[in-house]
Order: C-alpha cells, then structure tokens, then sequence
C-alpha cells in the first residue's frame, strides 16, 4: 500500500485550486462609491462639459473624487468618490448642478483588473442588507384584469347583437362567463354564429328550457391564465420604465410567481418618494393629424418617441378621439400576407367612439400619444439657508405611431406597415403599457440603511474570523499534522466557494453569510469522519499506510450519504423558500458541494504527498 | 476501546425525551409561538439615535401621533431602537412615523431599516415553510428507505421530529421571535441531525453484517461507541462557530444562531438516543441488513 496518487489527479487538485484563488480575486477589489450620469432622453448625449460641470460642483462642495471617465459612446458617466459617507450629498449636488436633462445615480463602480473581469472575473453581489436599498413586493390585481376582460365580452356581445337585430339580454354570469337569452332556436343559432365568428377563443354551450333560449360565452382556464400573464407583464414594462428615472445604478424588476414583482432599488432612501414614483401609471390618447391647413388653436406638435426619428414631429387635432382606458389589448402579430402588425382591441364605449370619429376620415391619419408622468426639479431656498429639492409632477406626452386610416375601424383593428416584426412588439408594448393597468398593491417593502448594512458585513465578516480561528486551533490541537492538512482543506473549500458564488453571479445576503459559517463548522465533519476511521484502523493494529487507505475508503460511503440528504434539504429550500431561506441554501448547497471535493479528493492528496510512498511508523493524527 | 451502554440507559432516555416533547407541545399549544414579522405581517421600524434613547418618551410621542399598538423595544444596544406596528397601518406609515421621531428627538435619529410585509404574504410563507418542512421529511425519509432500509427510514425521522419540535417548543417556552431566518435554521437543523444521525445508523449497518453477534443491543452499543468521538468533535466545531455568530453576528441574526445551537445540541443527543431507541423498539435484525444475494451467483461458480 503506497498511497499514491497519479500525477493527473495532483495537476486536477491543482488546477481546480488555481481556478478558484483567479475567480475569487476579484472580491479582494472593493468597489469605489461612485455617481453614474446618464442622460434622460437616450437622445442627450454626455460629453467633457456635462462632466466639468459635475467635478466643479463636487469641488466646490469639498467632495473629493477621482478616476472620471465617459461612456464610448457617451450614453453615461462615472465619477468615483473617496468617501462612501459623502455619496448622498454627492448625488444631490451634482443632481443641482445638472438639472433634469439628467439621472444622477448611486453606484458601485467595481475596481476589478482588465485581466480579471477578460477572463470573466467578477465580485459577488451584494444582497440590499449588505447594501442598504429598498426591497417592494408588489401584487398585480389579477381579478380586476379578469373583471375588465369580462366586462369587455359582455359589451362587445350586447353590441354585435344589436347590429345584427338580434333581439335579447346579455349579463356576466359567475366569473368567467358571458350568458345571452334570446327569445328563439333561430336568435339563439344567430347569436351562436355571430359570437363564434367574432370571439373564436371563447367556448360556447347552449342552454336554457322549453321557451327560454340562452347561449353561454365562456372564458377558459388557459386564457385566465393569459390574462394574468399578459397584466403581469403590462406591469412590469410600465415599472421598468419607472424605475429607470428613480437613480438607481442596478435596479433589478423581476417577477416573481403567478401575479407578483419583485422591485429592488439598492442605494434608494426615500421610499415615499420611490413608491410615488413607481405609482404612477402611464396613459395613451389617439388624435387625428391635424389637416395641413388648420389653423394653430386647433392643433399641437408633439416629438415621436423612438430614437430613430427622434427630431421629426407631427401637428395633431387638439380633439382626442379615445385615452388608454378603453384600450383592451393589443398585441404584436402576422397578417395573411405574413407582414407585422399590431392588432388591437378597444372596449364596447372605445369602438362606438372610434368608429364614430373614423367613419368620415378615411384616408386621414390618426396618431396614438404615450403620455408619462415625469418630475422637474425645483430648488426652493429655507429659513434657515438650505436648499430644498420639491418635485413637480408634469405630463409628457409624446407620439408612438401615426397610421393612415384605410376604412371606418370598430373595435377591433389593426396597425399595419411595420417596419419588421421587432418594431411591431415594441409598439404593441407601449400600447400595453399605456392601456389602463391591472391596479397593482405593495405586499411587502423592506428598508435598510446604508449603515445597517455595512454593519451587518462587518459583523459577518468577523463572526465568520472567530468562527473560523476557533476550529483551526482546535482542529491543530486535536488531529496534528492531520489536522494542519483538514485546515488547508477548510481554507481552500472557502476560496472554491467564493469562487463558485462569483462566477454564478449569486448575491451574497446576510443569511448566506450565516451559510457560510455553519459551512466551515460542517466541512471538517468530513475530515473527522476519514481521521477518527483512520484512528480505528491504526488501533485495530494495521500498518500506518494500510490504515490511512482503508480510513478514507471506508468513510467515503458515510460522507456520500451524509451529504446527499443534507444537499436534499438545500435543494428544498431553494425551491420553497424565498429571500434570506434562498440565500441560506445556496451558499449552503455550493458549501457541501466544495467541502466534498476538498475534504475527500483536496486532503487525500495532501496526504499522499505527505505520507505516500514511503515507509512510515507512525502517523501524527493525535491520541490514538 | 472501551464500549458504553448506551442503550442500557434507554428507558432513561425515552423518559427524558417525552419530558421534553410534551413540554415543547404543551408550550406550542398554549402560549403558541411568537410569530415574527415575516409571518404575522405588520410594520416593523429600527431606528438608531445619536444618543441613548428614552424609550418611554419615544412610546408616548407615538401614541399622540396616532400609532396605538406599537411595541417599543431597544434592539442590541439603548440607543437601538425596533418599533412594531400591528397589521392595519398602512405601507407608507413607516416613512412617516420615522419622520415623526425625527422631529421629537433633539439630536439625530438613524433609519436603519423598515420592514412591512402585507397579511396576505405573512399566510403563504406560513403555508409554504410548513410545506417545505414536510417535503424535506418526506424526501430524506425515501432517500434513507432507498439507501438503508425501512426501519433506519422511520428511526432518522423520527429523530428529525423530535428536534423540530423540542427545538420550535424551546422557541415557545424562551419566547423568541421566529422569523423566517429562523425558520432557515430549522432546516438546517434538519439537514444536520440527519448527517449525525446517518453517521451512526451506517456504522450500525456496517456492525450488523461485520460482526458475528446476533444481540442488537450489543451491536448498537458497539457502534455508538465507535463513533462516539467523531459525533463529539464535529458538534464541538460546529457550536464554535455558531457561538461566534450568536455572539458577534449581531441582532439580526441571532435568533438564527440560537436556533442551530439548540438544534445541534438536540440533534447530537437524539442521533444517539432517539435514532437508535427507535431501531431497538422496531425490533431490528441482522437479517434486515444481509446484503441481498445476487442471482445467479451460483450459477457463475459453475463456469470455470
């Protein structure tokens, strides 16, 4: 018994441990506190005078800083700051000094070397109690968007009876369905024909006794399941355009589940200030283009949107034809011929307008309007000398489309000669946003300040210094030589876990810190497990080689079994829980999974290098 | 080496299990658990202020602002302060009450955190750990079946039991507030009575087949002993490390650190006692563990 390992297996212990140390360097960078400029409009380009009239303002508040450079590109600026204490102040400065063409945000800048973040180095995240930021949970009204949906057929219904003379009644009935009681088979036929043609998606059954002929419209299971999806995602556009004029660097949106959405603001304080914002709802209004000679009190210019025809403008009616809130729906699509469209629906009120204004102006152009609710600045001065920030709410209303009207359009119509099948998502997904939202509620909010947070690092890093000095001491005292070789062991299984956090880009909470801990207190069970096995065998009477083999062969079984059940439960919480439990599981599973390969393949090797191959009387593994 | 008889001093340890079990239920039952924040919903609100705070004082200005109900309390140190407002209050209140403080307080008042969390999500967390609870019972129980055998399955479980409830039970009696790190911690409970408790029941296995005794008893002895030592040091490390965290984890964390301490003592002990009783009571055999023979085996020795 020689205790040998192959050159191969040392070079992979090697290898796997070089990996480790290059991937978890980039943690040792600690990130400079930074403000990153960026324009309000993708239009405003920021150049050498927008970032001297920053420096100069941050000069002179006495506010060191350092390192300044500009996008390529000129899409955003960074200034770093020598003072984390004094990037609030930072922000406000600057913000005064720039005025509200632009968003000043708090940011981390990373000061990771080029070589590293090349080779894809990157720091682990910080979770917002690390941080400090704002955590929301918001709840998007599902039953309200099924309700419109509803309330939507019932009219649509009602209506296309009547064109057709098809005489009557039509009501909601339960929550998904729209029932019609006509007075004849014939009528009943008629309606079933007509509802089956306009709303194919619908399921219809036949009803009613011997003089009383009903026909019921039924949503199906699979399209609730739409209509939550598809007022989940309207919400969530609309959010992600609120959360980018808040300042913040790395906001993160994010659904979570059937009907929630998750919003992290790190950096953010005022959270009265953060929901109001992300409150308000945006809206849609459709004008005619105004006839070219109609005189100026009848009409109004307004900018298109998007940035390929940014600068080019259109005059439209002062008169709005329909606003938002009769907007159903509207979603991307093919014509016959295979072009993109938009289809969009309005509600029973939205098409009598529409085609009531329409109907005459064929041939005209009627432009559709994104109307966002933004804030301006005003600096107002106090009694006692300082500045105030106060926001003043106002509307920017600016054009997304203007499509020639080709005939009388209804309820339903579409916008065609889209460009490609890209632009005609965009539009339709600023039409969604636009359209009356499902009413969203905050579930949940979390606050923490910055202060909090750099404690509970501090506080972390220093329980896991103590935690970890008191096991290597004991573990020295006990195991010897053993015990030094456990140790390497336990040193590397935190590099390789630091690594692997990094490299998977998992966010890095105070509960995972509290993983990591019970990590270093669990990974030498394994070592434990081989050494007192390796106790037993030397105590049996086996030669000091023959017992270091049969010790680790026979714990590895032991190890294996241990592990699997313990990353079971790892596994369940990540699954189940949410927040600090997912935290907890992940450093938690990535632990057992590392201590394995350290404990088993990482101290065999150590070892063997130790001990293999050679003639050995005793080996230093404590009291025997 | 020398073996203990362990399991001479089971009917001690039934009784002291029950003792405590029923004591853990009976406190789980009348006095309940104090619910944290994450599972009663509610606002919670931790304040730091430049100099100690004058609790008192701090309840009377909430009252007069309208904010009957809030729990006062120094969180850590006296110039910590934690205010919990019960369900009700609306999701802005938070910002407001700390501005409320701000303004009755002489010198400056910290925000460090504001927690609210809606009742509709305090419901489902509840429904969900319980959920994850069974799951992870379930799961590691066909794991053990699979691995072990049943009777080894029933004895982790319902050692896994004994600890969730005598380590929820001591949550109950002391009073602590259990929150959803605590909740984590339970978990981990789990995950680490069973490493124990699957450490011993392999050795116990191993025995069975290894060993020329037909005496369960002396058989589970023998293994208990032998991994006796391992047992101790890796608890022993393992409380290290948590007593640093509890000690110097800070507040937000030691209810966490308190839990897996308890968790850890309660899991060492019932890998030896409760495990192994359990296995004893089941009437285990060395015919449960023959390995199973392999078909044509005998066949096999035919062909040279």
């Amino acid at each position: 018994m020689l205790n040998k390992y192959p050159l191969w297996k040392y070079l992979l212990v090697l290898a796997v441990l070089a990996t480790g140390l290059f991937y978890a360097a980039p943690n040792l960078y600690a990130p400079d506190p930074a403000l990153q400029i960026t324009g309000e409009s993708s239009a405003q380009v920021i150049d050498e005078r927008t970032l001297s009239r920053a420096t100069s303002a941050l000069e002179e508040a006495g506010i060191e800083h350092f390192g300044e450079v500009i996008d390529p590109g000129g899409r955003n600026a960074l200034v770093r700051l020598r003072d984390a204490e004094q990037q609030l102040v930072a922000q406000a400065r600057v913000q005064r000094a720039l005025g509200d063409g632009f968003i000043v945000a708090l940011n981390l800048a990373p000061t990771t070397p080029a070589w590293l973040s090349d080779l894809g180095g990157q720091p682990m995240k910080l979770g917002l109690d690390l941080s400090g930021g704002v955590h929301f949970k918001l709840e998007v009204d599902v039953d309200a968007a099924m309700e419109r949906r509803q309330e939507f057929y019932e009219t649509a219904i009602r209506r296309a009876l009547r064109d057709e003379r098809i005489r009557g009644i039509v009501g909601r009935e339960g929550d998904l369905s729209v029932t019609a009681r006509l007075r004849s088979e014939a009528d009943r036929e008629a309606a079933r024909t007509l509802i089956a043609d306009n709303h194919p998606e619908l399921t219809l059954e036949r009803g009613g006794d011997g003089d009383n002929w009903t026909i019921t419209a039924s949503m199906t299971e699979q399209m609730r399941t739409e209509i939550a999806n598809y007022a989940v995602s309207q919400n969530l556009t609309t959010l992600r355009n609120r959360v980018n004029e808040l300042g913040v660097s790395e906001p993160l949106v994010q659904r979570q589940g059937q009907s929630r959405i998750v919003v992290e603001l790190p950096g953010i304080q005022d959270t009265a200030e953060a929901k109001r914002i992300l409150g308000t709802v945006a809206n849609l209004e459709f004008r005619l283009v105004a006839n070219l000679d109609a005189p100026e009190s009848e009409k109004q210019r307004f900018e298109y949107r998007s940035e390929d025809r940014a600068g080019s403008f259109e005059w439209l009616e002062r008169d709005i034809i329909i606003t938002g809130e009769r907007v159903a729906n509207a979603q991307a699509s093919f014509d016959e011929n295979g072009r993109p469209n938009v289809q969009i629906s309005l509600d029973g009120e939205g098409g009598t307008l529409m085609s009531r204004a329409t109907r005459n102006n064929v041939k005209r152009r009627m432009g559709v309007l994104f109307i966002e609710r933004k804030f301006r600045t005003r600096y107002e001065l106090q009694e006692d000398g300082s500045e105030k920030a106060i926001q003043i709410p106002y509307d920017e209303r600016k054009l997304l489309t203007a499509p020639v009207i080709q005939s009388a359009l209804g309820a339903q119509f579409q916008i065609t000669g889209l460009d490609s099948p890209l632009e005609a998502s965009e539009l339709a997904l600023m039409l969604r946003a636009g359209a009356l939202a499902a009413p969203i509620s905050f579930v949940e909010e979390r606050t923490v300040g910055p202060s909090l947070g750099a404690e509970n690092i501090r506080l972390g890093v220093k329980s896991v210094q103590f935690g970890l000095a008191l096991v290597v001491l004991f573990m020295i005292l006990y195991y010897r030589v053993f015990g030094v070789i456990a140790v390497v062991a336990l040193a590397a299984n935190l590099v390789l876990l630091v690594a692997f956090m990094s490299l998977i880009g998992a966010t890095l909470t105070l509960p995972g810190i509290a993983g990591i801990v019970l990590t270093v207190g669990m990974a030498v069970d394994a070592n434990v497990l081989i050494f007192s096995r390796i106790r037993e065998e030397l105590r049996d009477g086996r030669s000091p080689q023959m017992a270091i083999h049969s010790g680790y062969d026979a714990a590895l079984s032991t190890i294996l079994d241990a592990n699997i059940t313990t990353l079971i439960v790892a596994v369940i919480l990540y699954a189940v829980g949410t927040g600090p439990v997912k935290g907890f599981a992940v450093t938690l599973s990535v632990g057992i999974v590392t201590s394995m390969f350290t404990a088993i393949v990482g101290t065999r090797a150590l070892v063997n290098l130790y001990y293999g191959g050679r003639k050995v009387r005793t080996l230093s593994i404590g009291g025997v | 080496m020398k073996v203990i008889n362990f399991m001479g001093q089971r009917k001690l340890a039934i009784a002291l299990s029950a003792v405590l079990l029923v004591a853990a239920i009976f406190s789980l039952s009348t006095r309940q658990l104090s619910w944290g924040l994450d599972f009663t919903g509610g606002t919670l609100v931790e304040v730091h202020y430049s100099e100690s705070a004058d609790l008192k004082a701090i309840r009377s200005t909430l009252d007069a602002g309208g904010y009957a109900g809030a729990i006062v309390v120094s969180f850590g140190t006296d110039r910590d302060v934690l205010i919990r407002l019960p369900q009700g209050h609306a999701d802005t209140e938070g910002t407001a009450l700390v501005r409320l403080l701000e303004d009755s307080f002489e010198g400056t008042v910290e925000l460090r955190r504001i927690e609210f969390v809606g009742p509709q999500v305090g419901d489902e967390l509840r429904e969900q750990g319980g959920l994850a609870m069974l799951m992870a019972l379930g799961m590691v129980m066909l794991y053990i079946g699979f691995r072990f055998q049943f009777k080894f399955a029933v004895g982790a479980v319902a050692a896994l039991v004994h600890d969730v409830i005598i380590t929820l039970g001591f949550f109950s009696i002391i009073g602590l507030e259990f929150d959803l790190t605590v909740l984590a911690a339970l978990l981990a409970v789990i995950g680490y009575s069973l490493n124990d408790t699957i450490v011993v029941s392999d050795r116990i296995r191993e025995n069975f087949r290894k060993l020329r005794k037909s005496d369960p008893l002396e058989v589970i002895n023998i293994s208990l002993s032998e991994t006796l030592g391992r047992t101790l040091v890796t608890s022993l490390t393992t409380l290290l490390v948590l007593v640093c965290l509890a000690l110097l984890g800070g507040e937000m964390i030691k209810g966490f650190a308190i839990a897996l301490l308890m968790g850890v003592v309660i899991g060492t002990y019932s890998s030896i006692y409760v495990a192994a009783t359990v296995l004893v009571l089941m009437g285990v055999s060395k015919e449960d563990l023959m390995l199973p023979v392999k078909e044509g085996a005998e066949q096999d020795e035919l062909v040279p």
